[in-house]
């Protein structure tokens, strides 16, 4: 198997396993030379399964986010944190599954249209406040963010149409600060 | 330093003056207190190189091949605790360090590997002699660095230190562009360092201690697993004390052989799949284990889920994702070996072991560690002898396979820091580079290098190295003609089927001889003692002694990989096969008892 599908096996967990969770892991990491590539390879090396991985800069221009969606049973996933905090060049490691969090996922999908198909697409859109983004005489573009449920659903609903590309950023999250208990 | 000190300098710092990379790399080595360096140069480090010549602070040790110089470093470290230091060039330079650093960071050996690299703006196109060494080591160092201004070289450098020799140790490797160790800065070398998400947790927590020892006060049945952590943590004095204190057997690991006295009634010798019958056997039956700076390796558990699986488990390891990573304990406590015992010290009483230790006495009575002897030499005699004569003063330095074994079982280790192996990568060709190292680091000990005659040839380059510093090195070849491990997994499991197993040996003691070595060979066991003798008795440099041992032998007792108690093989008894040469009688070794010391050759008072 190639690394990269070690690394991002998105295929369906296979027989289904009530001690496997999908965990979304936030992690603060210096912008240091190699710093991503020694995540993604720690991943690869102990063979856990990434769902989808965002990375991108933060407030703090020496540090970057990366949110990481793994899955796995309880051990592997105190593993997998232990092992993300052993990197030298990791600052922090947050695994929001037990905290409470926002998350959104973005996706831009090109979908085949004709003339007959049109409305019915710019409809699904409008129904998940996707907007087109382009558009040409067999194609219309989509955008659409939010939680990774809607955007599985706008994409099963469009799947009919024959999806000819699409691009997902994978979930980035951010922990809740209020939670109402003030 | 021969050099004329500048205005404003000070050992730590250039004052005014500008410096190259290259000698910022020398003044930072100096400022780290590295007295040796394994090395060899090429293309990309010959401006550090130059930087080097006027030295005599730090002294350069040029093996005969990279891999040489990582196990070097290895053996230094493991004898002395300090980090093991190696410089060599880029490309294959760098990348024969591999196998080297990979063994480091199985074994938990602070390593600093300082390799050289083509000038940055040659990076990535396909230079002469160029290898991404950093991406290649990624997943085999603790950290690594690709130095990209020299204005950061002496802040990496130690910040490599640092993060080689705390917390759980392991190698650093450091890529040294040619064009970055030829700029100029003003040097100052830092005084502390500090990490934002590297801070080692040394002081266990003081809960989870008073549970391990609540735990440890309600056992009948304990045992003591101790691995090489308590050596690394230089916590053998408390571990023996802890035993002591509470009547508590004691199994080691490969690593762990030393940390306990293995003639003392507690000793069990070491444990796992050639582990004793006895130790195995309390490790299943306990009811309390106290697993110490172990990692539950599969060599140790064979089936993890059958490992003392009626057992209360605590673990003290420094490394928190060591803990549960196998094996789920009861009572984890993260913090360093030796803080951590100290504590706990405090907390436990001495325990009624008796009825246990009977039962431990009885398994020791009805299997103690055994070896068919006679005429042909056997290398557990070898071993045994060895251990008698040097009374366990001396410091061994042992290859991978069934040697490496029998010295673990045969030798009777008592001191840390005196077994020096590859355990977790089992990297043959370790022995002889490694035990090298050990001398630089340790005259106060005899330096005994044991390979088989397969390990041997993989970094036999070094005898060159050896002689020409006149290593003190007593450099022993177990010569089975057989790549005598995988000819027993074959004889056992594969029905014989002796898959290119066999070697075409060169005559070692010429060989040795042609390097300039003082060199013998025994061939029959009455042999052995003698020549034992006369090479521990040989001071004037290294000595070297083929010992050419029966063809087939095995290693016992052997749990089969994966498996448990349940299914340990013990070492047959006396010529089931009826081809016992007449005269061949077996001998038998105990942990922790007066051993039967067989009188076979007797020694002429003269040798």
């Amino acid at each position: 198997m190639p690394p990269s599908q070690a690394m991002l096996n998105t295929q369906s967990p296979g027989p289904p396993d009530e001690k496997v969770k999908r965990h979304t892991i936030s992690i603060l990491v210096q912008n240091k030379f190699g710093a991503f590539n020694r995540i993604a390879g720690m991943f690869a090396a102990k063979g856990y399964n990434i769902d989808s991985l965002s990375v991108g800069p933060t407030e703090d221009e020496g540090v970057s986010r990366m949110t990481i969606v793994a899955r796995g049973d309880d051990q592997i996933i105190e593993q997998i944190t232990k092992q993300l905090n052993k990197l030298i060049d990791i600052v922090k490691v947050i695994d929001l599954t037990f905290e409470s969090f926002v998350d959104r996922e973005l996706v831009l999908v090109k979908v085949h249209a004709t003339n007959d198909s049109r409305p019915e697409i710019m409809q699904i859109a409008e129904i998940f406040r996707a907007k087109v983004v382009d558009i040409s005489p067999r194609t219309l573009t989509l955008e659409a963010t939010g939680s990774q449920q809607k955007v599985d659903a706008i994409i099963k609903m469009l799947k009919p149409f024959s999806i000819k590309e699409m691009a997902r950023t994978g979930r980035v999250a951010l922990k809740r600060e209020f939670q109402g208990e003030v | 330093m021969t050099r004329q000190a500048h205005e404003g300098e000070s050992p730590a710092s250039s004052g005014g003056r500008l410096m190259t990379g290259a000698e910022i790399f020398v003044r930072s080595l100096i400022a780290e207190n590295v007295e040796v360096l394994f090395g060899y140069p090429g293309g990309a480090t010959i401006g550090v190189y130059d930087a080097l010549h006027d030295i005599s602070d730090i002294k350069h040790v040029l093996t005969r091949h990279e891999q040489g110089a990582t196990h070097a470093a290895e053996g230094y470290a493991k004898a002395t605790g300090k980090p093991g230091v190696v410089l060599v060039t880029s490309g294959p330079g760098a990348t024969n360090t591999v196998t080297g650093i990979a063994d480091a960071m199985m074994d938990s050996i602070p390593l600093v590997v300082f390799t050289g690299q083509v000038p940055l703006r040659l990076i990535g196109n396909d230079a002469f002699q160029e290898a991404d060494i950093v991406g290649i080591t990624r997943p085999i160092t603790k950290h690594n660095y690709l130095v990209r201004d020299v204005r950061e070289l002496a802040q990496t450098i130690k910040e490599a230190f640092y993060i080689a020799t705390s917390g759980r140790p392991g190698p650093v490797l450091v890529d040294l562009p040619k064009d970055v160790m030829a700029q100029k800065t003003h040097f100052e070398y830092p005084g502390s360092v500090t990490l934002q998400n590297y801070n080692p947790i040394l002081e266990g927590n003081v809960r989870q201690i008073k549970k391990a020892a609540d735990m440890i006060n309600a056992a009948s049945r304990p045992v003591l697993y101790v691995g090489g952590g308590t050596i690394l943590s230089n916590a053998a004095a408390e571990l023996t004390a802890l035993a002591r204190k509470l009547g508590c057997p004691v199994t080691t690991t490969l690593h762990g052989l030393g940390s306990f006295p293995e003639n003392d009634p507690l000793a069990m010798g070491m444990l796992g799949m050639h582990g004793t019958w006895y130790s195995n056997m309390a490790v299943h039956f306990c009811d309390v284990l106290i697993a110490v700076g172990a990692r539950f390796d599969d060599r140790v558990t064979g089936n993890v889920d059958a490992f003392a699986a009626e057992a209360k488990k605590i673990h003290i390891d420094i490394d928190p994702s060591a803990i549960s990573k196998n094996v789920k304990v009861d009572v984890p406590i993260v913090g360093d070996v030796k803080s951590v015992l100290t504590a706990l010290l405090e907390l436990v009483n001495p325990l009624e072991t008796k009825d246990w230790l009977k039962t431990i006495e009885a398994w020791k009575d009805e299997h103690p560690l055994r070896y068919r002897n006679g005429e042909e030499i056997r290398a557990q005699y070898v071993i045994q002898k060895l251990g008698e004569i040097t009374e366990g003063n001396a410091i061994v330095v042992t290859d991978v396979g069934q040697h490496q074994m029998w010295a673990a079982q045969f030798f009777n280790f008592s001191h840390p820091r005196t077994h020096i192996t590859s355990g977790g990568l089992g990297t043959m060709g370790f022995s002889l580079p490694a035990a090298m190292g050990a001398v630089f680091g340790r005259r106060d000990l005899p330096v005994i290098s044991i390979s088989g005659d397969g390990g041997f040839q993989m970094n036999s380059q070094e005898m060159a190295t050896i002689v020409q510093h006149r290593l003190p090195i007593k450099i022993f070849v177990i010569n089975n003609g057989f790549l005598g491990m995988v000819r027993q997994w074959q004889e056992l499991f594969w029905r014989r089927r002796y898959s290119h197993v066999e070697l075409a040996n060169p005559d070692f003691v010429r060989l040795a001889e042609a390097y300039g070595c003082t060199a013998y060979r025994a061939t029959r066991t009455e042999e052995v003692e003698v020549v034992l003798r006369k090479a521990m008795a040989h001071t004037d440099g290294p000595v070297f002694v083929e010992f050419v041992v029966a063809k087939e032998d095995n290693v016992y007792p052997m749990i089969p990989a994966g498996q448990t108690v349940n299914e340990m093989i013990d070492t047959p008894d006396p010529a089931p096969d009826g081809k016992q040469p007449a005269g061949d009688r077996i001998e038998t070794v105990e942990k922790g008892k007066a051993r039967k010391v067989s009188v076979h050759a007797p020694v002429p008072s003269n040798a």
